[in-house]
């Protein structure tokens, strides 16, 4: 199956644009090596996510198959097929963060935004992930929100922080 | 009077409590005062639980330290006239360097972190950067190659492989095209290092990558580094900037004709690409699946071509050995363990950081001495060493030196050097859980021992915690760590084992209480 194949089964607006400008950041990418995974950041970082439907302009692009490029977005955590919430909430599960009281941050940080693992919640503000380690083991325990790191995260604190972005305009 | 200067580090763990606040409160509060400050923005010194830790450089040139510090305090410290360099304040430590703490590590991979501005090429070179790539410059290959192999480096990612071994394989290797890359996937729990020298001496590592692609004949390297790391990855990219607009990377190195262009490559959370083989894999833009060995990627590493894989701290220590000769550095250490090794210390414990030191300290000095016991006040109960994959030592039996073969026998390893402290309330058969529930999750999923055994792994203790017919899968759990340990293609399957087994062997109680009672927790 070639890109052009599958572009033109879709046949939607929102996917003939997403399509073309992803076309756009595969030709920034073509001629390095190994140019998947920079591109499937950049792609990542343009869309929020990689949808299946950009696949095939990728493997295109690179001269892949559309199965080599579905291998590698779902073999990284990192890469998402649906796009995340306004704000990424990833709780630090790693061991120097449970012998700080890891499990429990995380219990609370679900119950306060009400979703589960992966989940995002109904107003769309956050989506919360598990990660682990973030490099600040003797700080623990650490949320990243973003690409911020917070470090001795009570459940007080998280709420605060919480609150500033949910009451950011989206 | 002229500016005082004043340091406040942009490390991560800094900023993760509050670090920008503080400058920010610093400059205000200097600003409506009317005082000249000059604010440096630096790496961590790696006293992490004095963080943000702020420094006032005296008029005799002495830093004093502060911390750790919120914006609050900051009116105060003015009052306290800390821009003076006081020492009578209830956040003042004297001079920085007096610090027992810093005072007694053996500073030399972490020298300048925390100190310079890191993207400073001035302040590197006037606290002795660029001194070992100058001296390389003028060596032969042969020469480079034997220089790091009598300095005893050892790979500093864990296998503890001697580098100029490894070089020397890759300088050997025929062909025009050789690369070098350095491994920053820095994934155990419970360890940082890679990323406060990233952020806080990134020249250190570029000097250390492009002394090693003249050793071996190299003119391109990549650095992986993970993506849960965006500070670091971001400095890394502005020093590459820097050092190629100094001439210090790129074409023409320091006036000469030679050549190396260096790379930053993002992982995206995959565990698994901190072994050597799937870093290439990943590096090639394919999933980070685990090649078998041989062929050893020195001989056909990175498109096919001979490469050398060196951790962080093995390529950041190579500078030092250059500029001070193989027979310096090798004065460290103990027995066949030459040098220092950062240590990471992490966890439940009171004193957090980094300490270097000299391969054979032991680690109960490490946890206590300086680390000063948990943070909770609690005993120390278990100890994890060397990551996700080191085995789980009891608070009483750290009276081991710190080197790889001391460890090796004791049944731990020291991995990337993290300790990770637990107190007494910790719950070790749910640690093994969690050991092989990482496994499960991280696993590439190439080899059976792994990808299945893993994850049979939590099913296992999982009904030995609920008193399942103990006996008969305790036996089970023993065969299954033995084919993980005998099986597995590479280190993630193989050495999942040994939290397990030592949380088995160190800590038999966790796994013999009564279901009911770890319910009620």
């Amino acid at each position: 199956m070639t890109g052009r194949e599958s572009l033109a089964e879709t046949g939607q607006d929102r996917d003939w644009e997403m399509q073309a400008r992803a076309r756009a950041i595969v030709a920034e990418h073509q001629g390095q090596p190994g140019a998947l995974l920079p591109l499937l950041h950049a792609i990542q970082a343009e869309f929020g996510c990689v949808e299946p439907s950009v696949v095939p302009v990728l493997a295109e692009g690179l001269n892949l198959s559309v199965a080599e490029v579905h291998g590698v977005v779902t073999f990284y955590h990192d890469l998402r097929h649906a796009r995340p919430g306004r704000h990424v909430i990833k709780v630090c599960q790693a061991e120097a963060c449970q012998a700080v009281g890891a499990d429990s941050l995380l219990a609370h940080v679900r119950r306060s935004l009400g979703v589960d693992r992966g989940g995002t919640p109904p107003d769309d503000a956050f989506t919360v992930d598990v990660v682990y380690c973030l490099g600040n083991c003797a700080l623990g325990p650490t949320v990243m929100i973003d690409d911020v790191v917070h470090g001795r995260v009570t459940p007080a604190r998280f709420d605060a922080l919480a609150d500033v972005r949910r009451r950011a305009a989206p | 009077m002229s500016a005082v200067t004043v340091t406040v580090p942009r490390d991560t763990a800094a900023l993760s409590v509050g670090a920008d606040d503080v400058a920010a409160a610093i400059v205000a509060e200097a600003d409506r005062r009317g005082l000249a400050v000059t604010l440096v923005r630096t790496g961590s010194r790696g006293l992490f639980w004095l963080e943000p830790m702020v420094e006032v450089v005296g008029p005799d040139g002495v830093r004093h330290a502060y911390g750790p510090m919120t914006a609050d305090d900051v009116p105060g410290l003015f009052d306290a006239d800390f821009l003076e360099a006081i020492d009578h304040h209830p956040l003042a430590h004297g001079p920085t360097d007096s610090i027992a703490y810093l005072k007694d590590q053996q500073r030399l991979t972490f020298a300048r972190c925390g100190v310079i501005d890191p993207l400073s090429v001035i302040d590197y070179r006037t606290h002795g950067g660029f001194v070992g790539l100058d001296r390389a410059l003028t060596m032969a290959p042969e020469a480079i190659c034997a220089e790091i192999t009598h300095g005893g480096l050892r790979g500093r990612g864990g296998a503890g492989f001697p580098t100029g071994i490894k070089w020397t394989t890759v300088r050997e290797a025929p062909g025009p095209t050789k690369y070098i890359c350095c491994n920053a996937d820095e994934g155990d729990g419970g360890t940082f290092a890679d990323r406060m020298l990233m952020e806080g001496d990134p020249f250190l590592l570029i000097e250390g990558m492009t002394i090693a692609a003249l050793a071996v004949g190299a003119r391109e390297g990549f650095v992986y580094v993970r993506s849960e790391y965006p500070r670091a990855i971001a400095t890394l990219r502005a020093a590459i900037a820097t050092a190629e607009a100094e001439g210090w990377l790129g074409e023409g190195i320091h006036g000469t004709d030679r050549a190396f262009h260096l790379h930053v490559r993002v992982g995206a959370g995959a565990y698994i690409c901190g072994e050597e083989t799937a870093m290439l894999e990943s590096l090639e833009g394919r999933r980070g699946q685990v090649r078998a060995k041989p062929p050893l990627p020195a001989h056909e590493g990175l498109f096919g071509k001979p490469t050398v894989v060196n951790n962080v701290l093995t390529l950041a220590a190579v500078p030092v050995i250059l500029a001070q000769g193989a027979a310096f550095y090798r004065d460290f250490g103990a027995g066949r363990s030459r040098g220092t090794q950062p240590f990471q210390l992490a966890g439940n414990i009171r004193r957090g950081g980094l300490v270097e030191l000299a391969f054979g300290v032991r680690l109960t000095d490490l946890v206590h001495r300086f680390g000063g016991g948990t943070l909770s006040g609690r005993p120390v109960r278990a100890v994890q060493v060397g990551g996700p994959l080191g085995a789980y030592l009891p608070g009483d039996g750290l009276d081991v030196a710190a080197d790889y073969e001391t460890l090796a026998e004791t049944g731990a390893m020291l991995g990337h050097g993290g300790l990770v402290v637990f107190d007494d309330t910790v719950d070790m058969a749910r640690q093994a859980r969690f050991a092989m529930a990482f496994c499960a999750i991280e696993s590439c999923g190439k080899c059976t021992p792994c990808r299945i055994g893993s994850q049979r792994g939590v099913e296992v203790i999982d009904r030995i915690m609920a008193g399942e017919n103990r006996a008969a899968n305790r036996a089970v759990l023993d065969d299954l760590c033995e084919v993980m340990a005998e099986a597995s293609l590479c280190a993630m399957g193989g050495l999942t084992p040994n939290p397990v087994r030592s949380a088995l062997a160190h800590f038999p109680e966790d796994f013999k209480r009564p279901p009911t009672a770890r319910a009620a927790e």
